[in-house]
């Protein structure tokens, strides 16, 4: 049958299950918005078409799907970078469709002319620019191959306007994607899982550290079992979190820049690292010369190129997690290792002494508080999107995950704006979740204009904004290394629930916290999207800390002396 | 040390640009890089020079791999292999040292390609060495202009890339 390239692209959008495209159309991209109207897929309009990316990146990460963003040429396309950047940082799949001016114009600096290949080649896993309509659906089929498979990321495909119109016969590729330069597998050589197996079983001082990896592979049984079999701690970083049940007596939680000071203690101290789809970011090492000198490491991840990336490792062993945790799980011997165990829980008390939920407060709403609380009045099942600052560290430290792919944040790219178009994006993904979005009051204002989104496409998500009037984590770093000299992180707000107000979000403003419970609670029965404002402390600060650069073990700790001394008055 | 890097990719519009914008946005540091036709016309060969002492070799591989379009990646430097680099030099010639100059560059078989009344262009072919000694050797007739390619590398033997893997009618790998 001839069709046009327009609609090639929606049959194709089709074959891969593709339900929901987030978008924004123009010009260069009208052919294909005017052939969707043919195709049973709902449209979900942004209103920036960053928001656009942030969505169906939100969607991947909640659903496990591709996620699929559509935008036109010129400023629309360069509006989609920082989410393409975010997504390709985070090891997002999805897939971004641009419309480009006429195959003629292109070089000719045509009316929303970019060269939007060129300035996503370094922020894309793959992109294409197709300039044949017959060679649009193997394309697009190999786009979405890429995007999902190996170390998944973005694809991008630049689809001038004179390729939407043009038309073709369509014979769908039906065969599997066979792409000469890339073939990911796994490979274990013999002798890489028998050093592995010995050094595990020889750790007397071991930890895990699961990462991302764990949720993209689905290692979540494997990992537990790993750890159980062996009695292993599991640490984990920032976007793992929900890989292994916070409850389970071997989570630590999470390491690196703001993890807890026992779980850092237990890597500096441990004789072997098992790094599991993480990539030693320098988030999570601190100063790499003095990080874990005393241990062995295995790292194990897809990617080759993170193999001895940032950290030396004695074992490197290439693939998918899943798949090489089920070779090594019947070697892994049940070493006894309580004694290990019991020096984590010695350093643990230490950091619950220092622990702000010991504190009521003193009169007055802290961020890790509100936090904590949404935590219990949800019970600890929501979906959680947070945006990057301050918010998102307690976020992190105060709100428990059980199960995989519940939080959802900006964790590589540390990307502000993220948390609204994503947590659209997520609850999109999984409507019979409670989605809550978090963020803070800077970065909740670079795409705030998304509310309009979450009201049009009638979108239930709960937004908490944790409103410090400050660029909270820039503030703290000002404070700790620049003498409190605050330059350009004041902000001087609209008030949020005016805001939601003009959109017709219902929304609740908390100044006390005795009223956070009760006002998440009367949030949850709302209709539709909902906003809670939680005016927070102004000066508060993400314990502890690990400065840029500093060793691991070097941790700015929560002074517990103020804290005693509050708890006395 | 220097690392040779042999790389098959796919011969599409582009490709070139994606490694190199991989080495620039890696701060990889590259000596040289040539690119040219294979055998198969869907593949072109790029021939890389690395620094290993200012970038690791096996992170620029492992990289290049991350590419779609790349296909297959070998650091060849251990492996026996014809190395060459081909230079066209432009060097003052005059009636007194143009005799020289031509017998030089016997010596290093190479050939003059241009004689024009104060000037000569040779054309020399060989390992990095060769051509730098033969560079040093002009240096002191005045260069007026120099070119070089920067290496191009195959390993010796029946094998493609020392791997003991050919395949027929083009369908190597």
């Amino acid at each position: 049958m001839e069709l046009t390239g327009a609609e090639i692209l929606w049959e194709c959008l089709l074959r891969e299950g593709v339900e929901l495209v987030f978008g924004y159309p123009g010009g260069a991209i009208l052919p294909t918005y005017d052939a969707m109207n043919f195709y049973p897929v709902r449209h979900v309009l942004v209103r920036h078409e960053q928001g656009a990316v942030h969505a169906a990146d939100g969607y991947a990460r909640a659903s496990g799907r591709v996620g699929v963003a559509m935008a036109t040429s010129g400023p629309g396309a360069t509006n989609m970078v920082t989410g393409i950047a975010t997504a390709m940082m985070d090891s997002s799949p999805v897939v971004c469709i641009t419309g480009q001016v006429p195959t003629l114009a292109i070089g000719s600096d045509a009316f929303q002319e970019t060269d939007v290949t060129g300035i996503t080649l370094p922020i894309t896993k793959h992109n294409y620019l197709v300039t044949d309509v017959r060679d649009l659906a193997r394309t697009v089929k190999e786009a979405f191959y890429i995007a999902r498979t190996g170390r998944p990321g973005p694809v991008l495909i630049d689809i001038p306007k004179d390729v939407q119109i043009a038309r073709t016969e369509f014979v769908y590729p039906e065969d599997p994607v066979e792409l000469p330069g890339y073939k990911p597998r796994t490979v274990i050589p013999p002798e890489d899982l028998e050093r592995a197996v010995e050094l595990i079983n020889s750790a007397r001082r071991p930890v895990i550290l699961a990462g991302h990896g764990v949720l993209m592979s689905g290692a979540m049984r494997e990992l537990r079992e790993f750890a159980e079999r062996g009695r292993i701690p599991v640490a984990q970083t920032l976007l793992g979190l929900g890989n292994f049940p916070a409850s389970h007596p071997l989570c630590l939680g999470m390491m690196g820049m703001h993890g807890e000071a026992y779980v850092n203690q237990a890597i500096q101290e441990a004789d072997l690292l098992l790094a599991f789809g993480m990539r030693f970011d320098d988030r999570v090492t601190g100063n790499v010369k003095t990080y874990a000198p005393k241990a062995r490491k295995i790292h194990v991840d897809i990617d080759p190129s993170e193999i001895n990336k940032n950290v030396k490792v004695d074992v490197g062993i290439v693939g998918d997690l899943k798949a090489v945790l089920q070779e090594l799980l019947p070697h892994v011997e049940p070493v006894d290792r309580s004694a290990w165990l019991e020096q984590i829980d010695e350093w643990r008390d230490d950091t619950r002494r220092r622990d702000i939920l010991n504190w009521d407060g003193g009169g007055k709403l802290w961020g890790a508080h509100v936090i904590h609380d949404i935590w219990r009045a949800t019970e600890g099942n929501a979906i959680v999107v947070t945006d990057v600052g301050q918010h998102q560290m307690w976020e992190a430290q105060y709100y428990r995950h059980e199960r995989p792919f519940t939080l959802i944040t900006s964790g590589g790219l540390g990307t502000m704006g993220f948390a609204l178009p994503a947590g659209i994006g997520a609850k999109l993904a999984r409507p019979d979740e409670e989605v809550w979005v978090i963020a803070g009051d800077g970065g909740f204002q670079m795409t705030q204009a998304e509310l309009a989104t979450a009201v049009q496409e009638r979108v239930p998500i709960r937004i908490a904004i944790i409103n410090n009037g400050y660029l909270g984590m820039v503030r703290q770093w000002q404070e700790f290394f620049y003498e409190k000299r605050y330059a350009a992180t004041p902000l001087v707000n609209p008030d949020f629930c005016k805001l939601a107000a003009a959109y017709d979000i219902p929304a609740f403003r908390v100044t006390r916290r005795e009223e956070v419970i009760p006002t998440v609670q009367k949030a949850r029965e709302v209709d539709g999207p909902v906003l809670i404002d939680f005016i927070v402390e102004k000066e508060d600060i993400v314990y502890p800390m690990v400065p840029a650069g500093a060793d691991l073990h070097a941790m700015i700790r929560r002074p517990v002396e103020q804290y005693e001394k509050e708890v006395s008055k | 040390m220097k690392h040779v890097l042999v790389a098959r990719v796919e011969n599409k519009p582009g490709v070139l640009n994606r490694v190199a914008s991989l080495f620039r946005r890696r701060g990889f540091n590259i000596d040289s890089l040539t690119v040219g036709e294979t055998e198969v016309p869907e593949v072109s060969r790029m021939t890389i020079v690395v620094d290993a002492t200012r970038t690791d070799a096996s992170r620029v591989v492992h990289n290049l791999y991350k590419l779609v379009n790349v296909i297959e990646v070998e650091d060849i430097t251990e492996k026996p292999a014809v190395v060459r680099d081909l230079v066209l030099i432009k060097v003052k010639a005059d009636a007194k040292t143009r005799p020289e100059i031509i017998q030089l560059t016997q010596v290093f078989r190479g050939h003059v390609v241009d004689v024009a009344p104060e000037s000569l262009i040779v054309e020399l072919t060989g390992e990095e060495d060769k051509i730098n000694s033969f560079v040093d050797v002009m240096r002191p007739f005045g260069i007026i202009e120099m070119v070089r390619t920067g290496i191009v590398a195959m390993v010796r033997g029946t094998s493609v890339n020392g791997h003991g893997r050919v395949g027929g009618n083009g369908s190597v790998l």
